[in-house]
């Protein structure tokens, strides 16, 4: 019964909805998912090398956006050299903080990693909002692409489509580098076992620091990315971990390509409720999860542990 | 401690006896509370001592991390303001009411949780305590940002007058204590020792035939069912539940204060509850650097203090806090 009811409902929205809103509204979901799959990404290789969950990751992403805020402004460098400089400087603060701080917890239960990182986004993120409040600070796109594209089923932002289109590209292309480069096959085989990796020459402390440093450049990037799209928020990566945190469940960690591909998909089925059933748009991921895990506990491209 | 018939018999007369001191300095330590301190907010600390211990029979008996403890008070916390003010019930039939909220939200969570370990379980409980934190914004009979203001305190008892603060002090000191002695009975009980057995070896207890996942998704129940009391009794003392008590904010607080206190420790998350809930007391002037404070301790217990307080005191002094 209920369901004819929603069916019904959902057979009026479509006739209502023009092309334009429904795919203005799975461009968001494509570029939200986009952002799902760089922070989720980030989280796979770092959970892989370091066997921690990074909880800060969506602070460095809040950071990576405030970062080209400040660039900006302090040193009039705008968004191209955002995107180069903001992932490299954070970053190396991500190598500090793995060098200072999460080196020492290697060893201990891996909830320690997480209890820790978690202390470290409250830091972080406290800082930002002691400084600039919650409300959000507006951060230019680049000219170069301003202005809609007519693809004749809807009128395209260049700026949005672009952030899909690069986003897409560094995802596959980390994926390449770990799975058929040589770095990346060191890189897995430290992660299998690093005291054989270690006595084989390799520098398997500084190959962990600077996985952190890459996965956390990650996040950073997503945050270029996000700021001309939403505002530089203190709060900003505070709202995306728990979704970044269900994306990685429904995905399973063990795989690259699967992190990268559920983060897309699920921004899309994220963009799709909000055209059909708004008031469910924000918790469709977690139900997602929820469901997932009643049939493949592993998740969808998850080991058995 | 006649529960533990496998404890050592040598350890055993000296840990019973720091367990009567301690439990003797906790009852002197109520007593005297409201004299030193205003009572409100030692009752405020007592239902998020509840809260803690609740979430320390799961980290420190069980080796679960819920990350997303706050969704079971705050439940707890909206059912019991509902169920007192909309629909006119007494505070006791009203807590109970969140017990049960917590209890069967907890079977839920618990069920989808429970088959996956370690992180995944973490990171599963962030993201429901997110949607019910979704929900509870969106709901209608939550009141969104308005929250569920001025609960009536009617007691079902004829005699006791919840309005006044010497009766309820009486009534929150009565239910953290038996919060507090459910914990305790668990832990040293035959069912604890399992559940210590599963913490320290997983597949052990496994191939010793304890059907495991059974076992933990009933400590996660009783945890939450004990989280929602303390959300329920946290209404009836404050008169309103908001939004801030299904946050994630609450979440990382109530780990906070079992890791200050000592993970796996009796009196550690009691402890914790103190200081932290002084710390957001005194400290709240600063504003958002209480979070950064907060941050800072938990970087700070985590690399050098992972025993934390009475973690430090039991194992000086060898006892069994």
């Amino acid at each position: 019964m209920r369901s004819t009811v929603e069916g019904a409902h959902a057979m009026n929205a479509l006739a209502h909805i023009s092309s334009q809103q429904l795919f203005t509204q799975l461009l968001i979901g494509l570029i939200n998912g986009a952002f799902y799959a760089l922070l989720s990404l980030g989280l796979a290789v770092i959970f892989g090398m370091l066997n921690i969950v990074n909880f800060a990751h969506g602070a460095f992403y809040m950071v990576g956006a405030f970062v080209a805020y400040f660039l900006l402004h302090w040193a009039g460098l705008g968004y191209w050299w955002a995107l180069i400089l903001s992932p490299i400087i954070v970053g190396a603060f991500g190598a500090l903080v793995e060098r200072t701080l999460i080196r020492f917890i290697a060893g201990l239960d891996v909830l320690y990693g997480l209890l820790l990182t978690f202390g470290l986004a409250l830091i972080i993120q406290g800082l930002f909002q002691a400084e600039f409040g919650s409300s959000g600070l507006p951060y230019p796109g680049p000219p170069a692409l301003n202005g809609l594209v007519d693809l004749g089923f809807m009128y395209l932002p260049i700026y949005r489509g672009w952030v899909v289109a690069f986003s897409a590209v560094v995802c596959l292309g980390t994926w390449l580098i770990i799975e058929r480069t040589r770095l990346g096959a060191y890189l897995r085989a430290a992660t299998e076992n690093p005291t054989l990796v270690r006595a084989f020459g390799v520098d398997v402390p500084r190959m962990i620091t600077l996985t952190y440093a890459f996965g956390v450049a990650l996040a950073a990037l997503a945050g270029v990315l996000a700021a001309p799209i939403y505002q530089v928020r203190p709060a900003m990566g505070a709202d995306i971990i728990a979704v970044v945190f269900a994306v990685v469940v429904v995905g399973g960690m063990g795989s690259i390509l699967g992190s990268i591909l559920t983060g897309f998909v699920l921004g899309l089925l994220e963009g799709l409720t909000k055209v059909f059933y708004p008031e469910a748009s924000n918790i469709v991921v977690f139900v997602i999860m929820a469901i997932v895990l009643l049939i493949r506990p592993t998740g969808l491209f998850g080991r058995a542990t | 401690m006649s529960a533990a018939p496998s404890a050592p018999s040598l350890v055993a007369p000296k840990s019973d006896v720091a367990a009567i001191v301690a439990f003797v300095l906790l009852v002197a330590a109520l007593v005297a509370a409201p004299f030193l301190a205003y009572p409100y907010f030692v009752m405020d600390a007592l239902c998020f001592a509840l809260f803690a211990c609740a979430f320390n029979l799961l980290i420190g008996y069980v080796g679960l991390l819920s990350f997303g403890h706050a969704m079971f008070f705050g439940m707890g916390a909206y059912c019991c303001a509902h169920a007192a003010k909309v629909l006119g019930l007494p505070a006791e039939i009203s807590i109970l009411i969140g017990v049960a909220v917590g209890a069967a939200l907890g079977l839920v969570a618990g069920a989808l949780a429970i088959r996956s370990q370690g992180i995944y379980f973490a990171m599963i409980t962030v993201a429901l305590s997110q949607l019910v934190s979704f929900f509870c914004v969106q709901a209608p009979f939550t009141h969104g940002e308005d929250g569920i203001q001025s609960v009536p305190q009617a007691s079902l008892l004829p005699f006791v007058d919840l309005t006044q603060t010497a009766p309820l002090y009486v009534f929150t000191c009565a239910i953290f204590l038996v919060g507090f002695f459910a914990v305790y009975r668990t832990v040293n009980s035959p069912f604890g020792e399992i559940l210590k057995a599963i913490r320290e070896n997983e597949m052990r207890a496994v191939s010793l035939g304890y059907r495991v996942t059974q076992y933990k998704l009933a400590a996660f129940v009783m945890s939450t069912a004990l989280a929602g009391l303390a959300g329920a009794t946290k209404v009836i003392v404050e008169k309103n539940a908001s939004l801030s008590d299904v946050s994630f904010s609450l979440s990382g607080e109530v780990i906070l204060m079992s890791l200050i206190g000592g993970l796996g420790t009796l009196y550690g998350p009691v402890v914790g509850a103190v200081v932290v809930v002084a710390m957001q007391n005194y400290l709240a002037q600063y504003g958002q650097w209480v979070t950064v404070i907060q941050g800072l301790v938990f970087v700070a217990c985590v690399l050098l203090f992972r025993r934390g307080v009475v973690g430090e005191i039991a194992r000086l002094g060898r006892w069994s806090l």
